[in-house]
């Protein structure tokens, strides 16, 4: 009797070890950095996602706009899941949406904004993850409002319903 | 053309698993000697997955950039080796490699074990297939390297240049050959408890497997660990990065697997811990690539990557944990000699007890590694485990650990005793006299590392000992116990000793202090076909007034564009020094970090005479 209640509990941890792996999949880091708010932006130089032409950043964020710039990839999954808010806020228009691909490959990234919609108004690459290292991000996804080169807020993982109305009241 | 075959080899081979199966099955029942068919099948499947393999090493060596896996880790400037190197530089790749060894191995396992029972080789093959379907599948539905691009792209995206490095080359396919051996050693612990075939003939066929599973890792890991060193440009060689853990770990067991299995050998004894560990090291091999292929983990291991990948690893290894786990519980009947004859002096007491304390390392850096993942799924609490915990978790231990190790290897099998035992007293008292020498000087706080240092001494001169008065009796034993003593010494003066400088400095500058000074010369720069670079010149004179002249690099790769700070090492059988320089943001200053690392060398030379050690169990003639 005292075999089988070992066995029962051996096998009950390797299923919680399961269980904590599965959900853990969909948490895609685990760093997180602190919340910089009204930081500069930084200056770099980034190409262009179809094209490859190489853009410095201030061509890209002029003063006095609202800029939306999104950082994401087709491999991960909370941008799939915010995807949908992006494409609503893409409507508003005083504000522009920047995407930064992160790490990802051309033809996967090209058939994730096909299925799912291009909300982008300028679309960037970032191969080998250095640009979105200078932001300050560790992961994707990660949504920064800009205004007047500054960071007015940064949000860490995939937007919700919450973050969309903050960002819709101050680019009022 | 060369994608189409490489990819319908790989479609074949896993077609070929079907009748390997069936013809098992038929055979298992029916007849009583083994099938040669089977025996061509499985070299068949070994064949074709060879034949996928060069196909995918040809289209990186000619550019040929309508396969996506090309395209994304390739580049037409990159050298000769490095394209070739590429091959499995990347995930998809590496995966078909690591296919390749779990197929060669399999064919390999049927060579070396003719004088094995019949059911117990089939049923062998049949445990080893079904990881195999596993790995095919993987390959061919989440990360099939025979992809086609349409349009052909002109140029690939490159290889990410930290990659691009000699000991990177050859780091990746050694250390898969100490993963996947583990696999066979699963395969075959599943099979021999399955028919009740755990015995002394049993594990001297094993063992061949286990040592070579052991020193491919040893020197998979140590060469990890080198590249570390001189390409990160940090100076230390062991970071307790979660990458490194998980090959640590599987080490770990496999360590522990080696000695319990010369136990079961001599003594049929320990069966319980040499299956457990047998299901554990491989366990642990797939845990690993669970966690560096998911991307539950950020590390420099982590390839772009998508989570079906992970879900299916994921899935995969807990069922073949859940296999191993109903195997061992409905199968396997405990020995009753394990209880019975264990006598507190022993030689098997000592192996016990630092069986227990591996257990021990291996559990504090199970925790280490995936606790964070454990609370920030239940908490969202971000933490992270640096090198201090491991430290402060594992030193003290170590001390006991050194102590059996010392003491198990001068006691006899089943019972002995300590009457003969002074020398161990004399030569720890010599031991303490020399550490004490040693440290006076130093104001040093750490109580535990002199202890430490005694102990690792004694050890050392133990082994030394045995050297010249037994000769070539038990020699590999001794060699691998001489590698470890020097490992833990070197490691400990390396720490001990180790001096470091941080300075901005523009040319012409020196920085001088007691011990050195460093005088910044020129700049020069270079250009080579995949990369331009900035070179440094610095002289360093030391006390002595000896000077050394040393050039570290700054390295802008094209393809793609990322820049490498490249350290000059200056290595003798003392010391290393270590220059590495660093671009101040707009400023005509350079960054310059100067160490001085005692014994450097020695950490590698040691752990390649452990890795020796093996080599020498492998290659003894069996009397």
């Amino acid at each position: 009797m005292k075999v089988k209640i070992f066995q029962v509990l051996i096998i009950f941890l390797f299923v919680i070890i399961f269980l904590v792996f599965y959900k853990g999949l969909n948490n895609s880091n685990i760093y997180v950095p602190n919340k910089n708010l009204k930081k500069e932006i930084p200056n770099f130089s980034v190409k262009e996602f179809s094209s490859n032409i190489k853009i410095d950043s201030d061509k890209i964020f002029l003063d006095d706009e609202f800029y939306l710039m999104n950082i994401w990839a087709s491999w991960c999954v909370p941008c799939r899941e915010e995807h949908a808010l992006l494409v609503d806020l893409s409507k508003h228009k005083n504000l522009t949406m920047v995407g930064l691909n992160y790490k990802d490959n051309f033809v996967s990234a090209k058939k994730f904004l096909k299925e799912l919609d291009n909300p982008y108004k300028i679309l960037l690459t970032d191969p080998d993850g250095l640009i979105s290292i200078e932001w300050g991000a560790y992961g994707v996804p990660e949504t920064f409002l800009i205004h007047d080169k500054k960071i007015l807020i940064k949000i860490i993982g995939p937007l919700n319903e919450n973050d969309k109305n903050e960002i819709i009241e101050l680019i009022k | 053309m060369v994608n189409l075959i490489g990819f319908y080899a790989l479609v074949l081979g896993l077609g070929l698993s079907f009748p390997i199966i069936f013809f098992s099955i038929q055979n298992f029942i029916n007849s009583k000697i083994l099938d040669k068919k089977l025996i061509f099948f499985t070299f068949l499947q070994f064949f074709l997955v060879l034949i996928s393999f060069l196909g995918l090493i040809i289209s990186f060596i000619n550019s040929d950039f309508s396969n996506e896996t090309v395209f994304n880790h390739s580049h037409t400037t990159k050298p000769l080796f490095y394209k070739i190197s590429g091959t499995w530089g990347n995930h998809e790749g590496s995966l078909l490699l690591w296919l390749l060894v779990l197929t060669s191995f399999i064919f390999l396992f049927f060579l070396r074990s003719k004088e094995q029972p019949k059911k117990y080789r089939i049923l062998t093959l049949l445990f080893q297939q079904l990881i195999i379907i596993g790995f095919f599948i993987f390959l061919l539905k989440t990360s099939s390297p025979f992809n086609y691009i349409f349009p052909l792209p002109s140029e690939g995206l490159g290889l990410n240049p930290i990659l691009q490095d000699p000991a990177l080359a050859i780091h990746p396919p050694i250390l898969y050959v100490g993963y996947v051996g583990s696999s066979l050693i699963f395969s075959s612990a599943l099979s021999a408890m399955s028919l009740n075939y755990i015995s002394k003939e049993w594990a001297k066929h094993i063992k061949e497997w286990v040592l070579i599973s052991w020193i491919f890792l040893t020197i998979g890991i140590l060469i990890g660990s080198i590249w570390a060193y001189y390409e990160l440009g940090w100076g230390g060689f062991w970071f307790w990065d979660p990458v490194e853990n998980v090959s640590l770990m599987p080490w770990l067991v496999l360590t522990t697997l080696l000695h319990c299995i010369l136990v079961l050998e001599k003594r049929l004894m320990l069966t319980s811990w040499v299956v457990i560990l047998s299901i554990a090291a491989f366990s642990l091999s797939m845990c690993g690539t669970f966690l560096v292929r998911s991307g539950i983990l950020n590390s420099v291991h982590t390839f772009a990557n998508d989570p079906e990948r992970g879900l299916y690893i994921l899935i995969f290894l807990f069922s073949l944990i859940f296999l191993s786990l109903f195997i061992f519980f409905f199968f396997y009947k405990k020995n009753e000699k394990d209880k019975l004859s264990f006598f507190l002096v022993s030689k098997e007491t000592s192996i016990l007890i630092n069986n227990w304390f591996m257990m021990y390392f291996l559990s504090v850096i199970l925790i280490g590694t995936i606790y964070p993942i454990f609370l920030d799924v239940i908490s969202s609490e971000k933490i992270s485990v640096g090198p201090p915990f491991y430290h402060k978790l594992i030193i003290p231990f170590l001390i006991p650990f050194l102590f059996f190790m010392t003491l198990g290897p001068k006691l006899k099998w089943i019972k002995s005793d300590l009457s003969d035992k002074i020398y161990l007293v004399i030569f720890f008292i010599l031991s303490f006299l020399i550490t004490l020498q040693i440290t006076k000087h130093l104001e040093t706080k750490f109580i535990f590392n002199t202890i430490l240092i005694i102990f690792a001494f004694h050890l050392f001169f133990i082994t030394i000992k045995d050297f010249v008065v037994k000769r070539f009796n038990n020699l590999s034993q001794n060699i691998s116990h001489l590698g470890f003593s020097l490992f833990i010494l070197s490691i400990l003066f390396n720490n001990l000793f180790s001096t470091e400088v941080i300075t901005n400095l523009k040319v012409g500058e020196t920085f001088s202090s007691d011990k050195f000074n460093i005088k910044f010369e020129k700049l020069s720069q270079k250009k080579i076909e995949n990369y331009q670079s900035i070179i440094g010149k610095f002289t360093i004179e030391n006390s002595n007034g000896i000077i050394e002249i040393m050039n570290p690099e700054l390295r802008i790769y094209n393809q793609p564009k990322i820049s490498t700070s490249e350290a000059d090492i200056k290595t003798d059988f003392f010391s290393d020094r270590f220059i590495t320089m660093n671009i101040v943001q707009n400023q005509e200053y350079f960054n310059v970090r100067y160490q001085t690392k005692p014994l450097m060398i020695w950490i590698w030379l040691s752990t390649l005479l452990i890795a020796l050690g093996g080599i020498t169990s492998f290659f003894k003639k069996k009397i």
